[in-house]
Formats: structure tokens, C-alpha cells, sequence
């Protein structure tokens, strides 16, 4: 995707400043209506969804001491993985988002929470709900956009590693709380500068370093070995549990943000940005994934995605409720409610990494005649320096 | 649950050391959660975990007024008759906290305490606790606190002054001190029908316990403390204890004073006594990271609650400290005398937030 603002068909030309205040207004009601209606209702679910995890999470663990047995192995693997996916999305994500801090309950809310994920609570809370939430797609802005590890948008410029980005993205899919947890470090960036040393990045290198520790150690040293002679079953069931849960969350969160067809923004566009402004960029900066009840609770509600980024803070079981309402005002405003089923939202996201590992416009000028030639171009791009780049680049607009 | 609730520092004795390691070692297979999450699922009344009770029966005791019967959690301490406790009761899914007198008996052999509580008008808690409260609810407790107790020996001669619902630290004094054995008990409250524990008490008075002076307001009016001396000639040589509306106690306490007496008098506020009123301001929580406007009327603690900070709390009036903070910068406003505080970086001045509004911003280091 070409940023918003650069495109022949701008998707907002015909919204006016009137349009967008008057938006901004209509979403602050819908807003406004649910936090009216918060009650004992929205806690009980919490709590529901909280005692199910455990019981699922407990029974999963204690079939899985008798892994050596296949039918105990596949049964615990599939229940644990259950749990640790709801544990992370429809409960860790959105408690530490401060969906449910109106409670008032210390033990359910985003200052006290710790989820089952290598990257601390409190990292993530500043790279996903500071910045990420902030900046949605803002081009530079937002690293939520390839991680720093992928090219998601015509507007980044292509490097010679994004050419391995199909299998950096699948690793990075099966180890993604790993990922992540170097993401909210911003480890890449620290060593590209050469900051390891810098004593707050140390504390925090640490903090990550303990947090690991213990996953690792339960996961894959205790629980092995309370189960005494089916050890090296329950590591694998475990191992396994943890892929699935990685597997999935990834394949969530790239159907939110890097479908075909979602927007992205210049930094430039978002000075002086109004409440309105930032809406609208919410709405077409995300995507959601249609499906049943079991989908909705098993994206941790982030099929909602578009209601989830426009109120990030509301409590998940509502969003579906609002859903109808947002969806109205994408109609009335003439804006596209991007929203399709999973299969078809993760193909898309695929399909955008693998397109975009090659230079802007480098595969659909390739044909069977010229392909020597476009070959040859590739390798110069990629042995040559930025300045090479950069010049068969816009030899390639040219064409 | 969290990793970062304060664990009890290591015992000494072997056996706390023995369940500490094992309790360690707990920990590394419930990780993130703590075994206290799980175990608290089967048994959230066991010792060691966060005290907690369980309505056991409700009575009513007015048309506004009810006595909870509360098993409380293992660990509750035995309390001392007149003193009060923080009941957290989640009302439309928000954990409110509030103070209640506990007046339960206690010899009772079933091991549960009692609190009896008046529904006030819009009162959350209040109505939800008198009302809406089915056997078998949860409730979060602390443990016991207050002053208004009798001393020890207790006083040969005794006076309570009580009106509403500040008949029920009373009511837990009288039930537990049955050696006391010559008290009057003067008490105010709309009608007969609205006395709480009227029927005990006629029965205490017929008994020749307590000498008991009905002061019906609707029909009476309120209460003159200059008529006290004649309704109760000894006056001067009773110890006193009064609880009711700041009114009342207020101008009790003036005439103790005046009459050269103020040391023999004791009263209990349910509620702070707001008189002053400042201009609010920005307030910031530098840890937490949140920002809100307090108006000058609004305790800082009611704001910050309002907008989602988890705050330590306690009395909520001013006077048990649960919920004091350190304000970094910026100036308060006690609501109780209109006295200010400042602080600048540094000062790490120690701040009320219950009775303490913003006066301007103000940092809090939270």
C-alpha cells in the first residue's frame, strides 16, 4: 500500500473537516453509551473467561502428566494451547490494555497484571499501547509495521534483506512472543546504534532476560519433570502449545494492520492531528477477521480489530455489540469496512510479504523474455550500494 | 494474578521456612499466576490470602437497615467491641470500599461477625449491602480498626449519645460488655419503627440494663445538648461516647468543651466533615502515567478512582492513613480545614488522598 496521502485515490477526498469533526463526535457517543452500560454484566464475563483459562489450563497440565500415553499428549497439547491463546488474547491483551481497570479489582487490572509471554507487561504495555496505538501505520512512526524485521508498504524503502522476509516472517511467526519481546526492547535499533551498553536498556535487558527465564524453566524443566518418566512427552506437548499459540496470535495480528487494501499514513499527515483525524486514520488503518462467537473469543475479540484500535480501551465482549453501529457510519461516511474471514485475511497479509521482499514494481514488470535482465537488475540492487539502489528504483517508476 | 504483590518477609520458625520453599517452588509451575490464584478458586476464605468474607444471612432489622452476617476469612483477628470494618462489595461491577461498625456478639460460636448497615439515600454500597445482598455473596474485609472502644476497666458510669445508624458501634459495645452496668443511652432517630435494634434495646431497658431515652426526631426535633443535663442529671460524672451526623457530634463536642469536659467525651465520624472547597487543578500520576482534571471539591482519591487508578485506600475520612501518597510536586487542599499543602521535588511530602483535593496541579508520586 502506497501511503494514503500519495494515492491518485485518496479513499477520504470527499470528507470534508466538518465530516470528520462530526465523525469524531458520533464515535465519542458510541463510546460513551458503552461506558454508560459497564456493569456487573461485563465483570462477571471477565471473570468467567478468567476461571475457564485456569480450569483449562489446570486439566490440560495434569493430562499431560501422563504424556507418554498419545492420546493424553494430544489431548493436553490441544487444551493447553487452548489456554495459553485465550490467556494472551481475549485476557492478558486486553486487562493490560486497561480494558477492565473500571473494577477496581487489584487482581484484574493493567498495573498488577503478568501474562504468559517472554516480553514483560510492562515493555509491551509501552511499545503496543504508547506507540503502536498512537501511530497506527504511520510510516516511520509505527514499528508495529513489519516489526522491523518485514517491508509492509511500498513506502519503505526496500533493502536486500527483505529478500529472506517470507522466512524471517515464518520464523518470527513460530517464536513470535521471542519476537516480540525483542521488538518492545527495541533491540535491533539499540545495536544498530551501538547503545547495549546504556544502563536503562541493561535494566531492561534484564527485566526481559528473567521473564524468559521463568517461561522457559516451567514450560520446559518443571513441568517435564513432575512428570516424571514422560519428561521429554510433556516438553514436547509444551513446546508444541507454545508454537501453536505463537502461530496464531502472529497470523491475528497481521490480519489487523497488513491486508491488501489497509491504509497507512505520512508522518507529515499526522501534525496537528484532530480528534476526528486520529479516528478516521483508526478506522481505515485496520482490518477484521468475520467470524463465529468461538473466533471472536479466540482473536482475543481483535477480529474486531477496526472497534478495538477506534476504543482500545472498551471492554472486548462489547465490541461485537458495537460492531453494527461502526460499521453504519464506514456507509454513511463512504469509507471501506475492511472485514473478510480468516483464511482469507492471512493469505492477504502473506501475500504483501512475499510481494514486497522484492523491490516496488520489480515482479510485475518481470516476464519470461525480460527475465535475465530483471535478474541481473535484482542482483545489482542487492550487491550494489543505497545509491544503486535507489537509482534503479526510480528507473523502475520511470518504466 | 501478578508477580509483583508483596510476599511475606521469611519466617524464622522452620516450618514457615519449610512452606516458603515450598511455596517457591509452587510458584515456578503456576508462572505468571501465583499458586494463591489457583488455590483461591477452591477456597477463597483459607489462611494466607487476602481477607474476604461470606454473607451468611442477612436480617433486617428497619425498613432501611439490615445486619449482615459475615463468616470472615481465616485470618481475621478478634476485634475489639465499637470498632469498625472496610467491606469492599462490587456494586454494577466496581469494587467499592466502605467503613461499617461491626456489632456482633463476641461469644458467638459459629465464628462469624456481624455488621449492620443503614441503605442511605443514593448510597451504593449502602443499599446494595441492605437490598441486594443474597447469601453466599463474597465481600472483601480488612481487618478491625477504630478508637471507639471502652477502656480497660471499663467506666463505672456511662453515657452514649447516638442517633441513625451511630447507634451500631454502640449496639456492638453493649452486646460485649454485659459487666457495664450502669449506662444511658440517649438516641435519636425519626420514629420508633426507624430505631435500629429497637426491640433490643427496650428489652436491655426493661431489663434495667441500660436506661434508654427515645429521642423521636419527626415529632420531637433534633436533639438540644443544652436539654442533655436535664435528661441526664449525672451527666458530668459519665464517661460519654457519641456517634451520629457531624451536626450532632459538633455541637456535642462544643458543649462538652464548654462545660470543661471535652476529655471525657469520645466520638466517631462516619464521614469526613467538608468545609472547604479549593480551585481543583491538573492532577498527574507520574508511575501509572495518568492525567485528570479534580475539581477542588473532589478528593484525589475519588477522582483518580473515577479514571481508573488503583489507589490504596482505607477510612476514606481522614484518619486511618491506608491511603497516603507522595505528592511530588504541585499543591492539596484538605477538604476538612482548608489547610494547603505544597511540595516541591524533593519534598516528598506524604498526602491524604481521601480528605485532599488539588489546589492547582499537583504531581503524585504513584
Amino acid at each position: 500500500m502506497t501511503v494514503l496521502q500519495k494515492k491518485s485515490d485518496n479513499p477520504i477526498a470527499h470528507l470534508t473537516a466538518g465530516d470528520v469533526e462530526l465523525l469524531g463526535k458520533q464515535l465519542d457517543e458510541i463510546r460513551q453509551e458503552v461506558i454508560d452500560t459497564r456493569g456487573e454484566a461485563d465483570a462477571a464475563y471477565i471473570r468467567k473467561v478468567i476461571d475457564v483459562h485456569r480450569k483449562i489450563e489446570l486439566g490440560s497440565r495434569a493430562v499431560l502428566l501422563a504424556s507418554g500415553f498419545p492420546p493424553a499428549w494430544i489431548l493436553g497439547t490441544v487444551g493447553l494451547s487452548v489456554a495459553k491463546i485465550l490467556e494472551n488474547m481475549e485476557i492478558g491483551h486486553n486487562i493490560l490494555h486497561g480494558q477492565w481497570d473500571w473494577m477496581r479489582d487489584p487482581k484484574i487490572h493493567s498495573t498488577t497484571w503478568e501474562w504468559d509471554m517472554a516480553s514483560p507487561a510492562e515493555q509491551w504495555k509501552h511499545s503496543h499501547n504508547e506507540l503502536h496505538h498512537t501511530y497506527t501505520n504511520v510510516i516511520g512512526k509505527d514499528n508495529d509495521l513489519g516489526y522491523g524485521i518485514m517491508r509492509v508498504d511500498e513506502d519503505q524503502p526496500w533493502q536486500p534483506f527483505h529478500l529472506g522476509q517470507p522466512l524471517w516472517s515464518f520464523i518470527n511467526a513460530c517464536f513470535f512472543e521471542y519476537g516480540i519481546a525483542a521488538y518492545d526492547l527495541e533491540l535491533g535499533a539499540v545495536i544498530a546504534k551501538k547503545q547495549t551498553g546504556d544502563p536503562e536498556f541493561r535494566a531492561r535487558g534484564k527485566a526481559v532476560l528473567r521473564k524468559i527465564g521463568k517461561q522457559v524453566l516451567k514450560d520446559y524443566v518443571v513441568h517435564p519433570l513432575l512428570s516424571g518418566p514422560n519428561a521429554a512427552a510433556t516438553l514436547t506437548a509444551n513446546f508444541t502449545a507454545n508454537v501453536v499459540r505463537n502461530l496464531w496470535s502472529n497470523s491475528v495480528i497481521l490480519c489487523g494492520h497488513f491486508p491488501e487494501g489497509v491504509e497507512t499514513f505520512e508522518k507529515r499527515s499526522i501534525d496537528g492531528e484532530t480528534r476526528g483525524e486520529w479516528y478516521l486514520r483508526q478506522m481505515l488503518g485496520s482490518a477484521n477477521i468475520s467470524g463465529s462467537k468461538a473466533m471472536h473469543l479466540m482473536t482475543g475479540n481483535l477480529s474486531h480489530q477496526i472497534e478495538h484500535h477506534l476504543f482500545p480501551d472498551l471492554p472486548s465482549n462489547r465490541y461485537a455489540e458495537i460492531a453494527p453501529k461502526i460499521r453504519a457510519l464506514f456507509d454513511t461516511y463512504g469509507l471501506n469496512y475492511h472485514a473478510a474471514p480468516l483464511p482469507q485475511q492471512v493469505a492477504s497479509a502473506w501475500h504483501k510479504i512475499f510481494r514486497l521482499s522484492l523491490p516496488n514494481g520489480w515482479l510485475e514488470q518481470t516476464t519470461v523474455r525480460n527475465l535475465p535482465r530483471q535478474l541481473v537488475k535484482l542482483y545489482k540492487m542487492t550487491t550494489g550500494g543505497p545509491k544503486v539502489r535507489r537509482a534503479l528504483q526510480r528507473q523502475a517508476a520511470a518504466a | 494474578m501478578t508477580a509483583t504483590v508483596p510476599r511475606p518477609s521469611p519466617a524464622r520458625q522452620p516450618l514457615t521456612a519449610l512452606r516458603d520453599r515450598a511455596l517457591r517452588l509452587a510458584e515456578l509451575v503456576t508462572t505468571p499466576l501465583l499458586p494463591a490464584d489457583y488455590l483461591d478458586m477452591v477456597n477463597p476464605l483459607r489462611a494466607g490470602t487476602d481477607l474476604r468474607g461470606r454473607v451468611e444471612a442477612v436480617h433486617p432489622e428497619t425498613r432501611d437497615a439490615a445486619t449482615l452476617v459475615i463468616r470472615p476469612g481465616a485470618d481475621w483477628r478478634p476485634h475489639v467491641p465499637g470498632q469498625w470494618i472496610r467491606v469492599g462489595v462490587d456494586v454494577d461491577g466496581v469494587r467499592q470500599w466502605r467503613a461499617y461498625s461491626l456489632t456482633s456478639d463476641r461469644t458467638r460460636t459459629d465464628g462469624c461477625i456481624s455488621i449492620t448497615v443503614k441503605a442511605m439515600p443514593g448510597g451504593k454500597v449502602s443499599n446494595q449491602l441492605v437490598h441486594r445482598t443474597a447469601p453466599g455473596t463474597l465481600v472483601h474485609l480488612d481487618q478491625a480498626a477504630g478508637e471507639f472502644v471502652l477502656p480497660t476497666p471499663a467506666p463505672a458510669k456511662a453515657l452514649f449519645v447516638t442517633a441513625g445508624s451511630g447507634i451500631t458501634p454502640v449496639m456492638g459495645i453493649l452486646r460485649n460488655h454485659p459487666e457495664l452496668s450502669d449506662v444511658v443511652l440517649v438516641h435519636s432517630a425519626p420514629t420508633a419503627d426507624d430505631v435500629v435494634f429497637g426491640a433490643e434495646l427496650r428489652d436491655l431497658a426493661a431489663a434495667g440494663r441500660i436506661r434508654l431515652v427515645e429521642q423521636h426526631t419527626d415529632t420531637a426535633g433534633q436533639l438540644d445538648p443544652a436539654a442533655l443535663a436535664a435528661l441526664v442529671p449525672d451527666l458530668t460524672e459519665r464517661a460519654a461516647w457519641a456517634c451520629g451526623p457531624v451536626g450532632m457530634l459538633e455541637a456535642l463536642e462544643e458543649y462538652w468543651t464548654s462545660a470543661g469536659l471535652a476529655d471525657r467525651l469520645v466520638t466517631e465520624r462516619f464521614r469526613p466533615t467538608v468545609v472547604v472547597a479549593g480551585e481543583g487543578g491538573t492532577v498527574s500520576f507520574s508511575r501509572t502515567g495518568t492525567t485528570l482534571e479534580a475539581d477542588g471539591a473532589t478528593p484525589i482519591l475519588d477522582a483518580a478512582e473515577e479514571a481508573g487508578v488503583l489507589m490504596p485506600s482505607g477510612c476514606r475520612m481522614g484518619i486511618c492513613f491506608g491511603c497516603v501518597l507522595p505528592l511530588r510536586e504541585g499543591a492539596v487542599r484538605d477538604l476538612r480545614n482548608g489547610e494547603v499543602t505544597t511540595a516541591a521535588p524533593g519534598d516528598g511530602v506524604l498526602i491524604q488522598t481521601c480528605v485532599s483535593a488539588a489546589a492547582g496541579a499537583c504531581d503524585i508520586d504513584h
